[in-house]
């Protein structure tokens, strides 16, 4: 081997050096320092929440705030308005984009490039824009209810659950699962709702967690729709006890990532039935 | 268990084979007919191959009778009824698809059963259907398996077991094995045809692979821009195309430039009868196409023809030899070919009784496989 290499380069692959052995260090330092800056950046938030929400107006700890909120007036009426508006919007996100997106993906492929833009239109529209635009359209039977915001956060939502649900479809292949389910007897409910729907189960999940944390978390439309919901009534509550206020967002907070852990360890333990099953067999 | 599945379902006489027709099928994609004016009678319990290179209608055909394909012309019909206006759902039949089409979220049993669940049979008795199709494809220890942990032949017989389990009236299968290594799906393809022979059902299987094709059909249907070349069975079609594409798709063929003259042509000398061509007679320069057993050579040091190359087949060894600056494909008994050194100076024969003629094609020099 030695012989077939010249001198000069058997020299020069003696002499250089790996490089990344000099780098190495100064990118770990480089590392360490990004996650610092963004751990704190996130974290020094939450730590300034969590502490004023565990002090009393003398600054010193108490638990005086926490153990205030249920009882502290219209706390639970919000907190319920805020639950069921977003289970409404749930499901019907669901309901309308998950046949929606199998569709479009099953007949009209072509048509995923207008679907991306169309659904990104409500990211790009302001919020305000938006629902004063429906308040004004919107009969005055729908205006009094609700509701209505539901109709509208099915529209916030759109981007991601079509996005979540585009990458799930693409990830199977569609057309040959409902082609065999429909070759087999199943009418279109049945293979939606026993073949496809069971293979998108990642997909809805993400659909999902992004749809409760945007329910749960938004402000603007309910507040310019005058109804209670649990972003309007902490900032309302603000004004009257901000430790109060801020223990609220911060178990809102919390509440929020309980249920998104929930949810995908749920989908975890699926999958661990599965294989289980599977494995005893 | 299994054999007396088989006894039922082969003492239904309803069920085990339907008469199907295709008659004058046409379907465009914007510019493109994939189908243009095909037709193809199956009879009850036949095994039919649809065989053609890429794009040439077969899976169009496929679709279109399983019910997946609108047709713009044309005339579709099971057992003499229409079934044009029927959707996939209610078509009774079965298909293999050539990806891997079992259902992710359930096991081999439940992918089997599915159909049944959609009859609204019993649980049990679709469960012990299903484990009885599983056995009969000899999958019954895998059924609890999900389709990840099975293998590509697995699945495929999966799917098979599933599109036997609605006893259905036509068995459809889209290339069911060309996405298996070559050991399995030739296991495959000897299962396929044992149980279509046991149970008796109408098949159409679509392939690109000629060796599938006529190893397993009854009769082979060979398709091309999306109309049917030649329909036989598989001998006829090897021995007798009656088309330049058949004979060239169907097995190897080598080009030899003739003059046709009285219905006849004089190849290496000799006058041979032309073959008559459901093309016509063609028209221009025309080439002679020969089987490489359609020829014989003999040692002859005073000929012009010489060896260029041998290959050892086994039992044959396919010489080619160079006549006028044309390679032609002669396949000699092995034994005999040992003394045949390459180079050597060669008289070819023909011992067909009349030849095949086709337009020459622009180079007219190279052989087909």
């Amino acid at each position: 081997m030695a012989a077939l290499i010249p001198d000069v380069v058997e020299d020069a692959l003696v002499t250089v050096e790996p490089p990344a052995r000099r780098r190495w260090p100064r990118l770990r330092v480089w590392r360490a320092v990004v996650l610092f800056i963004a751990g704190a950046y996130f974290l020094i938030p939450i730590y300034a929440g969590l502490r004023f929400s565990f002090e009393n107006d003398a600054g010193h700890l108490s638990l005086y705030a926490v153990r205030a909120i249920p009882s502290e007036p219209g706390f639970s009426a919000a907190f319920w308005l805020s639950m069921r508006l977003a289970v409404v919007t749930l499901a019907l996100t669901l309901v309308l984009m998950v046949p929606t997106s199998v569709y479009v993906h099953l007949k009209f492929p072509r048509l995923r490039r207008l679907l991306d833009f169309v659904t990104i239109l409500p990211i790009v529209i302001p919020p305000i824009v938006l629902i004063l635009g429906v308040l004004r359209a919107a009969p005055l039977w729908l205006r009094a209810s609700p509701y209505l915001l539901s109709l509208v956060y099915v529209i916030l939502s759109m981007p991601f659950v079509y996005r979540s649900l585009d990458a799930g479809l693409s990830a199977i292949d569609l057309k040959t699962l409902v082609e065999a389910s429909r070759s087999l007897g199943g009418n279109w409910f049945n293979t939606l709702w026993r073949v496809v729907v069971p293979n998108l189960r990642s997909a809805l999940l993400s659909a999902t967690v992004l749809t409760l944390a945007l329910v749960l978390g938004e402000f603007t439309m309910a507040s310019l729709d005058l109804w209670t919901t649990l972003p309007v009534w902490i900032y309302q509550f603000q004004q009257v006890d901000a430790h109060v206020s801020t223990a609220v967002s911060m178990v809102s907070l919390v509440g929020t990532w309980l249920l998104i852990t929930l949810i995908v360890s749920l989908d975890r333990s699926q999958s661990r039935r599965a294989r289980r099953r599977t494995n005893n067999s | 268990m299994t054999e007396h599945l088989v006894a039922t379902r082969t003492a239904e006489p309803a069920p085990a084979g339907a008469r199907v027709s295709l008659e004058g099928l046409v379907r465009t994609y914007g510019a493109t007919r994939a189908l243009d004016g095909f037709s193809l009678d199956i009879e009850p319990g036949e095994f039919v191959a649809l065989l053609g290179p890429s794009g040439c209608g077969k899976t169009t055909a496929l679709r279109v009778l399983a019910g997946f394909e609108q047709l713009d012309r044309g005339r579709v019909t099971v057992d003499g009824r229409d079934v044009g206006k029927i959707s996939a759902q209610h078509r009774d039949m079965g298909m293999v698809f050539q990806s891997y089409s079992l259902f992710p979220n359930m096991n081999a049993l439940n992918n089997v059963a599915f159909g049944l669940r959609m009859r609204h049979q019993h649980a049990a008795q679709r469960r012990q259907k299903a484990g009885e199709l599983l056995e009969l494809v000899g999958l019954s220890d895998q059924a609890l398996k999900y389709p990840h942990q099975m293998s590509g032949g697995q699945q495929q017989r999966v799917a098979l077991a599933r599109a036997l389990a609605i006893e259905p009236r036509v068995l459809l299968l889209d290339e069911p094995l060309s996405a298996l290594d070559a050991k399995v799906r030739a296991e495959l393809r000897d299962q396929i045809r044992q149980l279509q022979q046991r149970l008796a059902i109408t098949t159409v299987f679509v392939t690109h692979d000629q060796e599938e094709a006529l190893s397993m059909a009854d009769r082979v249907c060979v398709m091309s821009a999306g109309r049917a070349e030649q329909t036989a069975t598989p001998a006829t079609l090897y021995s007798r195309p009656t088309t330049p594409f058949v004979a060239e798709f169907v097995g190897v063929s080598s080009r030899v430039p003739v003059e046709p003259t009285d219905g006849s042509v004089t190849l290496f000398g000799e006058r041979c009868p032309v073959r008559p061509s459901d093309a016509g007679v063609p028209e221009g320069e025309v080439d002679a196409l020969l089987r490489p057993e359609d020829v014989t050579i003999t040692l002859d040091d005073t000929a012009k023809p010489f060896v260029t190359h041998k290959s050892f087949l086994g039992a044959t060894t396919r010489v080619i030899i160079q006549v006028d600056g044309v390679a032609v494909r002669v396949d000699v008994r092995s034994d005999v070919a040992a003394d045949i050194e390459l180079g050597a100076r060669v008289r070819p024969s023909v011992v067909s009784r009349d030849v095949l003629l086709a337009r020459r094609a622009p180079t007219r020099s190279e052989t087909v496989d």
